[in-house]
């Protein structure tokens, strides 16, 4: 007998006589023995497993959020305490893909509303219902744009986040896309002539991000002027910089996807987040992942339904825009809520105070002796140059409660010691006075 | 109404604390600054609240009742999986190695005790679903055949009609051409067909067992053999693996490659859709392909291994799905080998049970012992009464109970597919089974009542082909 399993000794004999089998080794005929249990210790009370777990959890460093100037994609924000609580709901824990949409018009109804903040934010037609993360998301952006324009060249910008770049890579070299990096100036953004010179017939789409994994923002407008109509222009967004930055879509974007862990969501470890997509309704077709759409009950009354489906993987089989299924639901309730509770306005202050902090601190890093890589326009990240030994203090002050800016120079080794410093609404000036004065020992 | 309509200009639900850092002007270029602000709710905490409990009340759930959703093991989810998973909330993925040591240790533990449960060698946690997993395997496959120079020849993946959409979906993806073969009249792999199919030109085969009608596939032995004689590899699909828990093992069965569903048999609750997670097992041959990072001991510790020159890359960014990988190990943990031998025993048992019981009022599309699912073929019932699958599921909603998974899989008409997973007690099954019975009653003697169902939802039968003809994608004012 077990807590979670409710059969008595008594009810699995009466079970077993209705079947009309002896035991219940009679049900596995088919199945070869290959072991007789596993070599797994015996279950624990829960008590003990409570213990267990926590004692792994102590075995790692917590960091007070002010004190964290850590970014490159994943962000600490402060989240109000009634997120935590809504979305705590069994109701939409354990549910699951609403497949039958009358008795999940909560879910349906969640995802209506998320898609729409979602187009709000990237001033898109479309979203859909949510992808694995920002990676995913970044790598069927790519397969989209060849499925829109039958060719293969994609122009991705250096300045991309690089594990975006990795993960796109493997998604996309089996059906042959080729990926050609498009450098950056000492603004920090995107080389347009180096653009405009790989650009030609058989480029299928431009990719950059808004603002970049340097922090820096992305000249919509001047990189849409130089890529004919035909050519998919995707930007990879950061959602809260979209309360203060113009919205992608207002320059002729065709897909604005990205990361929407910041709207939210704890950092955990990376996992889970949210990949969010958006595109044009001209394209929806050709758009990965499920699809939620209003219509009507027999009564006339609004209601919701997945719409669509015949796109997805479960009717198309092999011919499928894309095999996700099991998507990041659960997280596109807590966008949706950490949304809700924000709004217009508290988005735009907790994106006016991130990109006030980072220049706060820029200028006073600067005056610390650590001069700023790039001389561009950046939102709530910058790159700065390091002393050679950083990598050692990033660890001293990892020790020491502060979750310092990452060294950079693994990734992009033409930049020399350098480090991504990060600063949101969460940030202090005290702390943010703290971490200069630590960096310049 | 929606959340839009709830908003009224100025109202608002947040708080920032006191704010004394200095202005430094926003240097912005005017063209690239937000003109209108986005159209997102304006409404206060309270409103919030209501919102999304009353949108949570028009949810069917586990915490509610039964779900029998076949192939989608909706079990009931211990509530100290999410305790566990709190607690690991706070951490950065690239704070410094050091200071994530007990989030390294559970990776690793939980991976040893994967790589028991599917007897494979090794292992990637990052994949953050099942279908994501089906993926990373197959791009498995494919750097394991170019690397030993069989990639030109070796284009095909066998996938059996009885598959899961994914699996087709997912060998396109990894750029494979896609061979269906027909299910044999007992409803397993046919294996003349798969004979026909099988040469040098084929990379992999991928099998679900127990299959998606339920039934294990008992030539199992021969098939692997069959593969390996032609030097293709066997992808275990493992979203059924709630069925032979504690008696066999993937890997012991010939599989290459197998794939899990930790939010299905490792308790992890669906979240509507997700998050997922769908670790990837090897055998040591197949290893040096995997993703990085690779979770792997050395000496006494667990290290993150970036250093595999053959690794297909990344699937995903990080470690994956990290808190889901917490819960399945937090229910490993509390099961136990035993226990997980415990579930597949009872998961089995009621799917025979309800099978046996159904079995005096509906067809069962194979009826012989099934594993942890079987599937109903309404067809014929649908063509006495007028009364189709569809119309029995939504008349399910009005008894309070979330109907079983309909129309699929593909090859049996007028499917249902009942799974009741091993959480569900003889009375649950019962009273479904009552439920049943009373909707074939309804169907001869008064039709009409179950098509015009459902009558006691939130909403009536929806209409979903307006929907997709004339698609509204979002609220606009
Ligand atoms: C047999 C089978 N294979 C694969 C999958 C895909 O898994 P996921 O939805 O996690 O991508 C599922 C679940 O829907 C399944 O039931």
């Amino acid at each position: 007998m077990h807590r979670y399993i409710p059969h008595t000794e008594e009810e699995i004999k009466e079970m077993l006589q209705e079947i009309g089998v002896g035991s219940i080794d009679d049900l596995f005929i088919d199945v070869p023995k290959t072991i007789d249990g596993y070599n797994i210790p015996d279950g624990k009370d829960e008590f003990t497993v409570r213990k267990l777990v926590e004692e792994l959890a102590r075995k790692n460093k917590t960091f007070e959020p002010e004190f964290v100037f850590l970014g490159a994609g994943i962000y600490y924000h402060y989240i109000p305490t009634v997120v935590k609580h809504l979305a705590a709901n069994p109701n939409f824990v354990t549910a699951y893909t609403p497949y039958q949409a009358e008795v999940s018009q909560g879910t349906l109804q969640m995802l209506f509303e998320y898609q729409t903040m979602m187009c709000e934010l990237t001033g898109m037609e479309v979203a859909n219902s949510s992808m694995y993360d920002g990676a995913s998301s970044f790598a069927e952006s790519l397969l989209m744009a060849t499925r829109i324009t039958g060719k293969y060249k994609m122009l991705v910008a250096r300045t991309i986040n690089p594990e975006y770049r990795t993960v796109a890579r493997t998604y996309t070299k089996p059906i042959g896309i080729k990926i050609e990096e498009l450098g950056y100036t000492e603004l920090g953004t995107v080389n347009l002539d180096e653009l405009k010179a790989k650009l030609d017939d058989e480029t299928a789409a431009v990719a950059v991000a808004y603002p970049n994994f340097f922090g820096f923002i992305e000249d919509l407008k001047a990189i849409r002027s130089l890529i004919p109509q035909n050519v998919v222009f995707i930007v990879v967004a950061e959602p809260v910089s979209l309360a203060l930055l113009e919205a992608p879509g207002k320059f002729g974007a065709d897909i604005v996807i990205g990361e929407g862990q910041s709207l939210g969501v704890t950092p955990n470890l990376g996992g889970p987040g949210i990949g969010f997509f958006t595109t044009l309704e001209k394209h929806v077709r050709k758009m990965p992942g499920r699809l939620i759409g209003q219509t009507k009950d027999l009564e006339g009354k609004i209601g919701y339904v997945m719409i669509l489906q015949t796109r997805e993987q479960h009717i198309r089989r092999e011919k499928a825009t894309s095999n996700i299924c099991s998507n990041q639901a659960y997280i596109a309730l807590i966008n949706a809520i950490y949304l809700s509770v924000m709004g217009p306005q508290g988005l735009r202050e907790v994106a006016y105070r991130s990109y006030n902090n980072a220049h706060y601190l820029a200028k006073k890093l600067e005056e610390a002796g650590f001069a700023k890589i790039f001389s561009g326009e950046f939102f709530n990240e910058f790159v700065v140059r390091v002393p050679d030994d950083y990598r050692n203090r990033w660890h001293e002050m990892a020790k020491n409660g502060i979750l310092g800016p990452i060294p950079i120079d693994r990734v992009y080794k033409e930049l020399g010691p350098s480090a991504l410093v990060c600063a949101t609404e969460v940030n202090t000036k005290e702390s943010m006075d703290k971490l200069v004065e630590v960096m310049k020992k | 109404m929606t959340i839009f309509e709830r908003s009224k200009p100025g109202r608002k639900g947040y708080e920032l604390p006191a704010y004394d850092v200095p202005d430094s002007g926003c240097n912005v270029p005017e063209h690239l600054l937000r003109k209108d602000p986005p159209m997102l709710p304006e409404v206060s905490e309270v409103d919030v609240v209501r919102h999304y409990t009353n949108l949570a009340l028009k949810n069917y759930s586990v915490d509610r009742g039964f779900y029998p959703l076949g192939s989608c093991t909706m079990k009931y989810n211990p509530k100290i999986n999410e305790d566990m998973a709190m607690l690991f909330t706070q951490l950065h993925p690239f704070q410094p190695r050091e200071t994530i040591e007990g989030a390294v240790q559970l990776m690793g533990h939980l991976k040893e005790l994967l790589c028991e449960i599917t007897g494979t060698d090794d292992m990637t946690l990052q994949p953050a679903a099942g279908a994501h997993g089906e993926l990373t395997g197959l791009l498995i496959a494919r750097a394991y055949f170019e690397d030993i120079g069989e990639l030109e020849k070796r284009k095909k993946v066998i996938v059996p009609d009885s598959a899961h959409g994914t699996n087709p979906a997912s060998a396109a993806m990894a750029g494979f051409e896609v061979i269906e073969i027909k299910s044999g009249p007992d409803g397993c792999v046919d294996l003349e067909e798969l004979k026909k199919h099988l040469d040098d030109t084929v990379a992999v085969i991928m099998l679900t067992n127990p299959n998606t009608l339920g039934l294990f596939e008992k030539d199992i032995l021969t098939i692997a053999k069959m593969a390996h004689d032609v030097g293709a590899l066997l992808y275990y699909d493992g979203a059924n693996l709630n069925a032979i828990m504690g008696r066999t093992r993937p890997g012991d069965m010939g599989f290459d490659i197998v794939h899990l569903n930790l939010h299905k048999t490792f308790s992890t609750p669906h979240g509507m859709g997700g998050p997922g997670s769908g670790p990837i097992g090897v055998k040591a041959r197949l290893a040096p392909y995997l993703p990085v990072p690779v979770v792997r001991k050395s000496g006494e510790k667990y290290e993150l291994d970036y250093n595999l020159p053959k690794s297909i890359g990344m699937v995903r960014t990080f470690y994956g799905n990290f808190l889901v990988l917490v819960k399945a190990y937090t229910y490993i943990l509390t099961m136990g080998g035993k226990g997980l031998k415990h579930v597949s025993d009872m998961a089995v048992l009621n799917a025979n049970y309800l099978r046996v019981k159904l079995s005096k009022t509906f067809k069962i599309a194979y009826d012989r012992i099934c594993m942890h699912e079987f599937v109903i073929d309404n067809e014929e019932f649908a063509k006495k009464t007028g009364v189709k699958t569809l119309d029995i599921a939504k008349r399910l909603l009005d008894y309070g109970l979330h109907a079983p998974t309909i129309y699929f899989p593909l090859i049996v008409h007028e499917a249902m597919m009942i799974e009741p997973t091993e959480t569900e007690s003889k009375q649950t099954l019962d009273t479904f089974v009552e439920a049943m019975e009373r909707i074939a009653k309804e169907a001869q003697e008064n039709p009409q009542l179950v098509k015009g169902a459902p009558y006691t939802t939130p909403v009536r039968r929806l209409d979903d082909v307006s929907a997709t003809k004339y698609p509204v994608f979002r609220f606009k004012r």
